[in-house]
């Protein structure tokens, strides 16, 4: 069964009157690795909400159809208990950080599990580690700097370890190196632990390779879903608007030139394209 | 237009953000403020409409020491749009938020209607004119808050991570629109991670680095210089990449635009058929 199951799911906010995602079906099994992509305002955070149950509980609203994750079907469960299965880091840090230090706030979620004291400690440090926050632990969250804060958020789902990483767009705030280092960890998570992961984000050049499916909505709806190597490539992706990675766009360009690049499948990354080239010109 | 002089700044909490930094931006320029989080890039453009003093050094914004003048003096001049709309956003509707700042500045009703509906509509907001700010996505915040600092036309407009949350058409909208506010010979100053939006843009970059600055010049060679690069956390835009592979075949280094790079190739490959 899938881990993540939608159905026939449609949300208006109160006070709206257009719905803010229309008629989504949507399974996603356990172990994936999904990104969910699309112009500003199409929806994206709003689903994100209806995996961890915000919507209902929190965001007023008309829901119709359903949302089942993990078995339980989202509006007839509070959000503590969905808590135990997905962790979700917000698009806005500031939204999830409340506690006076960045230790107590990435230990919170834990102690709410009512996990072994030592294990709340061994989970906390490591991940603190993983992101690069071990040094700030006894600094208060809200005298971080915005790039600092996204990691105390990131080091608060890490540490849960639930089986669902819902991430909205988690590394904004990140210099490239550090947004780089953090989707890293999150791969090695879903690699090694199976951890399913539903990461929302623009910039499809960072994020793409990691990535075994991409779904793209657009105006409330899903409007494509499929392996990132087939949504980059379509016609349809870029006439959406979505960001396709210039690597694969010079690979494109160079194509429609006639430059000879072996057919291959729509590579994504600058190497894969650095390599085609190089294969062009040392072809005799 | 802009001149900082040797500044320190050291926040209350002790924390040294700034360790002699000084950079002259003349009128008309586009930079780009790039590197690693925590390097000070925020904590020094809040020096430029003096919403921070330097603890040492001199900031002079038009020739006027920020020490000297008011920030409400100095935002007239030089508006700055937040890295988080959140901490920008107040009001109750979007139309009241834009208007907002005009009303102080004293304009009249007439010219507050007219920039409100201009400033809506080019940031393609136009629909949301009634809503609450905080019902808008977090993409379409950031652009309010853009909205509600150009409403005023200031002459110096600092961005700080301008292109967060936006999608790739808002991001090309983007780049269009700083290009017109420069052909109107306005001072644009951003602030960001985003390689790939600054070597579409092609501005003057500045590279911190733990308070300093660590380079300052043209965007194909700070973008291109990889050692530069890693000082600053950041990491090449792709095409830069690409070309790090090939430079065995010859090809130059210093290229970081998509268009510029499909010239370089197609030339080659021509020279390559002819031989």
């Amino acid at each position: 069964m899938a881990l993540i199951e939608a159905k026939n799911l449609t949300f208006t906010y109160a006070g709206r009157e257009k719905p803010s995602i229309e008629d989504i079906n949507l399974s996603i099994d356990r172990g994936e690795f999904v990104i969910l992509t699309g112009p500003s305002g199409c929806g994206k955070t709003t689903l994100c909400r209806c995996f961890n149950g915000l919507i209902p509980h929190f965001y007023n609203g008309e829901l119709k159809g359903e949302v089942i994750v993990a078995g339980l079907k989202v509006d007839e469960h509070p959000t503590y208990e969905l808590a135990c299965h997905v962790g979700m880091v917000f698009q806005n840090p500031e939204n999830q950080l409340f506690a006076l230090s960045v230790e107590k706030d990435v230990a919170f979620g834990l102690e709410n599990l009512g996990l072994p004291r030592e294990e709340i400690r061994k989970r906390v440090d490591w991940a603190m580690k993983m992101t690069g926050i071990y040094e700030l632990r006894e600094r208060a969250p809200y005298e971080l700097s915005g790039g600092q804060q996204q990691r105390v958020a990131i080091a608060s789902i890490l540490a849960m370890q639930s089986e669902v990483m819902v991430l909205d767009e988690p590394t904004s705030f990140l210099d490239p190196l550090g947004a780089k280092q953090i989707f890293d960890v999150i791969y090695r998570l879903n690699r090694e632990l199976g951890i399913t992961v539903i990461l929302v984000e623009h910039r499809l050049d960072l994020a793409a390779n990691y990535a075994t499916r991409v779904i793209v909505m657009n105006d409330g709806k899903i409007v494509m879903d499929g392996p990132p190597k087939k949504i980059l490539s379509s016609e349809k992706a870029k006439l959406i608007g979505i960001g396709i990675p210039k690597a694969t766009r010079l690979y494109q360009i160079l194509k429609n030139d006639g430059i000879p690049l072996r057919r291959n499948k729509t590579p994504i990354t600058p190497k894969e394209v650095a390599e085609l080239i190089v294969e062009a010109f040392n072809h005799d | 237009m802009i001149e900082v002089r040797n500044v320190y700044f050291t926040y209350p909490s002790g924390v040294e953000a700034l360790k002699g930094v000084s950079l002259r931006i003349d009128r008309g320029e586009f930079v780009a403020i790039m590197g690693q989080n925590g390097a000070g890039k925020t904590t020094l453009v809040k020096h430029f409409n003096g919403l921070l003093r330097p603890t040492k050094g001199e900031v002079f914004v038009d020739g006027v020491n920020t020490k000297d003048a008011s920030v409400a003096t100095l935002a007239r001049k030089v508006g700055y749009v937040f890295q988080n709309p959140d901490h920008q956003l107040f009001c109750e509707t979007v139309e009241q938020e834009i208007a907002f700042a005009l009303k102080n500045f004293g304009f009249d009703e007439e010219s507050i209607k007219r920039r409100v509906d201009w400033a809506l509509n080019l940031l393609g907001l136009s629909q949301y004119r009634e809503s609450s700010p905080f019902m808008l996505s977090g993409g379409e915040r950031k652009r309010l808050a853009l909205a509600s600092v150009l409403a005023w036309d200031p002459e110096v407009v600092i961005l700080d991570e301008p292109t967060i949350g936006q999608d790739y058409a808002q991001k090309e909208k983007l780049r269009q629109f700083i290009l017109q506010l420069r052909a109107q010979g306005k001072t644009i100053v951003i602030v960001t991670h985003d390689v790939e939006f600054v070597a579409d843009c092609s501005p003057r970059v500045v590279l911190m680095a733990n308070g300093r600055i660590v380079a300052d010049g043209k965007a194909e060679k700070i973008l291109t210089n990889p050692k530069l690069l890693a000082e600053a956390s950041v990491i090449p835009p792709q095409v830069t990449q690409i070309f790090m592979e090939l430079e065995h075949l010859g090809f130059p280094r210093e290229v970081v635009d998509l268009y510029e790079a499909r010239e370089i190739i197609i030339k080659r490959f021509k020279m390559k058929v002819k031989k």
